[in-house]
């Protein structure tokens, strides 16, 4: 690669054109406003989050992992997002093949309807499972006669972490399996592949790190909210996830 | 045009199956229900709640704040992203890292550290106190919440599609003479320009959204500083299950129209994009 650089860029192997004054401006400029955001909207509340956890000490901090109270609260939380997370990313499989991979009516309206959770509030969502589930909603009587309960309890909060967790791995793969392009499945299929093997030896390997990032960023928002479950839970200090 | 395309690849009808199945029992109908719980209430009576001054002045929060969010992390997003791709510096991996630390944090815990900070006499409250900056408790305090809180949306939308950009392309133009700001133009911003459209839904939509965080900061003043969802839990805390729907509504109606109006335009980009391709 260097060699077959002209000699007139021979020292200036990364980017010709990189080394007047403007570009070593503008990269520090760009360095400078990028920490400096960072630092002040990123950085000072994380300290802050570590100052306060630790502000007792490192032995009070680690005695109330001990409290049964934060025991209970830390296992409901894994077991919501074991249930939870690999749900959706099935589902975020699947509908990121549908769109990308496919040109039909209505797409757009399909998307913002994926879209919708992010923006309805958490504390919506642990609504309308009240009104879905609660002792006068639609199912609420039925529940009751069949001794189930949704509402304060696990499924509860399991189905409204669904809802708020629902857009992310979908909303990541969607992109990136568009720019992907179709080309290569098709080949695989013309050259007699499968659906799924297309799927696992082709598709997969190309948004393997995507789908990586989606189950990790569903699984950050599992673990992390706080609206829904004040409102779902509310009235029993057993199921609180925080 | 039939309702798709013709195409080879398999898997259609499954994969559409299941998405509109589990769209619609997860979301469409818990949607429902909130419909119907807001379309129960007498005509007047909705008005009336969804009207009413104070939700008038939590919209205005509310939207305006998401929107001013998105369009900060719109602009800090991009200088974020592309300095993490283009630029070596020291400690380059471990800020890529703590990008995604908003989504890891439980909201609450954003929200408080983030008063804790930028209250009077927190670690950068206390400067900007004398200038007559007071950011705790007021719409700026808000506007920060919801930045910090959805700064990785931006970050991560447009960070691929930099990556994808091509540098032979850029070196190419140098080459022949165009200015930098030309390249910028034409080569670099159309590769990008769906991924920050991209990050500026998802940042929107997810502020627009948000409670944990905002309430803590927020102060929560009537008319002043108070975000619909906290209005909505107000009524849920009355009991007032109804007016809690009808304002859920309205939120939802404004967010489906306005992230609609974005999917649409970037649909419509992309044709247009393809088009030029061929």
């Amino acid at each position: 690669m260097a060699a077959a650089q002209p000699v007139a860029l021979a020292g200036d192997a990364r980017r010709p054109g990189q080394h007047t004054w403007l570009h070593a401006m503008v990269r520090w400029l760009f360095i400078a406003v990028s920490l400096t955001f960072l630092a002040a909207v990123l950085l000072a509340p994380l300290a802050t989050v570590f100052a306060m956890a630790l502000a007792k000490g490192l032995q009070a901090y680690l005695r109330s992992f001990a409290d049964p109270d934060t025991a209970a609260a830390i296992r409901l939380t894994l077991t919501t997002a074991l249930v939870v997370v690999p749900i959706n990313t099935m589902f975020g499989l699947a509908a990121a093949w549908a769109i990308a991979k496919f040109e039909f009516r209505g797409k757009s309206i399909l998307i913002t309807l994926i879209d919708l959770p992010l923006a309805i509030s958490p504390v919506i969502a642990g609504l309308v499972f009240v009104l879905l589930f609660g002792l006068h909603g639609w199912f609420g009587v039925w529940l009751r006669e069949h001794d189930l309960s949704i509402i304060f309890a696990l499924p509860g909060i399991m189905l409204a972490t669904m809802f708020v967790t629902f857009p992310y791995v979908a909303r990541e793969l969607i992109p990136l399996m568009q720019q992907l392009g179709n080309n290569e499945e098709e080949a695989a299929i013309t050259l007699g592949a499968g659906g799924w093997m297309t799927f696992f030896r082709v598709t997969l390997p190309k948004i393997r790190w995507g789908l990586v990032y989606g189950v990790v960023l569903c699984n950050a928002r599992a673990m992390g909210e706080f609206g829904m479950v004040l409102v779902s839970p509310r009235m029993c200090p057993d199921t609180f996830a925080d | 045009m039939s309702f798709r395309l013709p195409s080879v690849l398999p898997g259609f009808g499954l994969t559409f199956g299941f998405t509109t199945f589990f769209l619609s029992a997860i979301v469409l109908l818990p949607l429902a229900a909130l419909v119907l719980a807001a379309a129960s209430m007498h005509w007047s009576d909705f008005v009336h709640v969804v009207l009413s001054p104070r939700a008038l002045g939590s919209y205005r929060l509310s939207f305006g704040a998401s929107f001013l969010a998105a369009a900060i992390n719109l602009v800090f997003g991009f200088i974020i992203a592309w300095t993490l791709v283009r630029y070596e510096f020291p400690g380059r991996g471990l800020i890529d890292a703590l990008i995604d630390m908003p989504f890891a944090l439980p909201t609450a815990v954003s929200g408080i550290a983030l008063t804790t900070v930028f209250a009077h006499n927190g670690w950068i409250g206390r400067y900007l106190e004398p200038w007559g900056v007071k950011v705790a408790y007021t719409w700026l305090g808000v506007t920060l919440a919801l930045t910090l809180i959805t700064m990785p949306f931006a970050v991560r939308a447009v960070q691929p599609a930099l990556l994808e950009v091509q540098r032979d392309l850029e070196e190419a133009a140098e080459t022949l003479g165009a200015h930098r700001f030309y390249v910028f133009r034409h080569i670099i911003l159309p590769t990008v320009l769906p991924a920050l459209l991209t990050g500026f839904t998802l940042a929107f939509a997810r502020a627009l959204g948000e409670y944990g965080s905002v309430i803590f900061i927020a102060g929560n003043l009537p008319m002043k500083t108070e975000i619909t969802p906290l209005l909505i839990v107000i009524h849920l805390e009355e009991f007032d299950y109804q007016g809690a729907a009808a304002l859920g509504l309205v939120m939802l109606g404004i967010s489906f129209v306005v992230l609609l109006a974005i999917n649409l335009l970037q649909a419509w980009g992309r044709r247009r994009h393809v088009r030029a391709a061929h």
